[in-house]
């Protein structure tokens, strides 16, 4: 027996072509995708641990200080990384990024005139701990506007990616925050199927908020569990 | 025991560059990996993969980010699934933005992988990350001076013939190194092959 994924749950998962996110319909594979065969090529992948890590990479409200604060709501994100069976995923790299409290990201293609924040770069990574546990401390990103269509904005969120065990395994989302009103207005999001937008909506944690310090976000995922095969 | 719902996938975006390739974009923090896969003295060939990601309209795509994954030069991975252990210094990993280059081409030092498995023609595996891909793309780079093992290759069979040469980089006879282009098509008459992983 060999060790291999279950198959992607395309139920859960966004469409390639969604017209109301422009940027798809030029950009979308039209093709269908060809099956392949997990091999080794398929059932490895990157391995990037603790030695990966600087020691402020998880702490976006210092790891890019120039001698001030960076300004906005601090808050915590954390929860655990699993997969479909509930297995706790240890030692597995997270890497994010997001726009400043003001709605404006560092990236020199961003022109929202909106301030950058010279002690927020908006970028980190952690690795899980042997439960699968991450956990960032941030700033509250900003919604912002965007050129898809009149009046476009992204609902605040924070990028996510994630390798998990395997190449099939992985994973780049977005993470949005509860009752934010822009979320209904806005394709990315509502480009997932309905019964599954809700996975990607932290949930607000008085366990996870420091008192006088940030309020705490919890967020987990759910990464595509191993299956035993025969080997051929 | 029912299963947890997979987390949906969402578009990278375009502004990726200052947390996943920071110091290709020059921002200032540590990249965990770049463009060249090669450290210190690596047994292996050195070769070079080019390409550039092209839109339905046959526009270059500026904003993509590509990432590989491969076998040493002996056909091994560096995870602990491949029983046979890896060449020490090679972990088989680049990642790179195609929003450096002048010509918007992701470029890629690093040597040519062995057969993985015997059956298996030498490849590279690539994802395709871009603004617009809410869910990434998975393709394979396979080497046109492999006409053999790419023949006996299953993935290769299991794809339409008339579409094989979209996962095939074609060597460049007049360069000095061993140079190999190939273009990713997100649509249109060459349509890369993108795979169900």
């Amino acid at each position: 027996m060999t060790e291999t994924y279950a198959p992607r749950d395309w139920s859960s998962q966004p469409p390639y072509l969604h017209p109301d996110y422009k940027s798809t319909v030029l950009r979308a594979p039209t093709k269908p995708l060809i099956p392949i065969r997990q091999s080794l090529s398929e059932i490895t992948g990157p391995v990037y641990g603790h030695e990966s890590l600087g020691n402020l990479d998880a702490d976006l409200t210092r790891n890019a200080i120039k001698g001030g604060e960076p300004i906005g709501e601090r808050i915590v994100v954390t929860g655990r990384v699993l997969d479909e069976n509930g297995r706790p995923q240890p030692n597995m790299l997270i890497e994010i990024w997001q726009a400043n409290a003001a709605g404006r990201y560092v990236h020199v293609v961003d022109q929202h005139p909106a301030p950058l924040d010279p002690n927020f770069l908006g970028g980190g990574r952690c690795v899980t701990d042997s439960e699968g546990r991450y956990k960032f401390t941030t700033i509250k990103p900003g919604a912002y506007p965007w050129g898809n269509h009149d009046n476009a904005w992204r609902p605040a969120h924070i990028h996510f990616s994630l390798f998990g065990p395997s190449l099939s395994t992985r994973l780049v989302t977005q993470m949005y925050f509860p009752g934010d009103p822009l979320l209904a207005f806005d394709p990315i999001y509502m480009g997932t199927p309905a019964d599954c937008r809700e996975l990607l909506i932290s949930r607000f944690m008085l366990e996870h908020t420091q008192p006088s310090f940030a309020l705490g976000y919890e967020f987990d995922f759910v990464l595509r569990g191993r299956r035993q095969t025969p080997v051929e | 025991m029912s299963k947890l719902r997979q987390t949906p996938s969402q578009t990278v975006g375009p502004f990726f560059a200052y947390a996943l390739t920071p110091e290709q974009y020059g921002y200032d923090f540590t990249s965990i990996a770049g463009g060249s896969l090669i450290e210190g003295d690596v047994p292996g060939q050195r070769i070079r993969i080019e390409g550039r990601v092209l839109d339905g309209k046959g526009e270059v795509v500026p904003d993509a980010m590509i990432e590989i994954w491969q076998a040493d030069g002996e056909g091994r991975y560096a995870h602990s699934a491949d029983p046979r252990g890896s060449n020490i210094g090679f972990r088989g990993f680049g990642r790179m933005g195609t929003g450096t280059d002048p010509q918007s081409r992701f470029i890629f030092d690093t040597i040519k992988p062995g057969s993985v498995d015997g059956a298996q023609a030498p490849h590279i595996n690539v994802v395709v990350f871009m603004r617009g891909l809410l869910l990434h793309a998975f393709t394979r780079i396979y080497f046109s001076d492999e006409a053999a093992a790419n023949a006996r290759d299953p993935v290769l069979a299991s794809v339409p013939a008339e579409r094989r040469n979209t996962l095939i980089a074609v060597r460049d006879e007049k360069s000095a190194g061993a140079v190999y282009r190939l273009d990713i098509h997100m649509q249109g008459p060459n349509e890369t092959v993108f795979f169900d992983v």
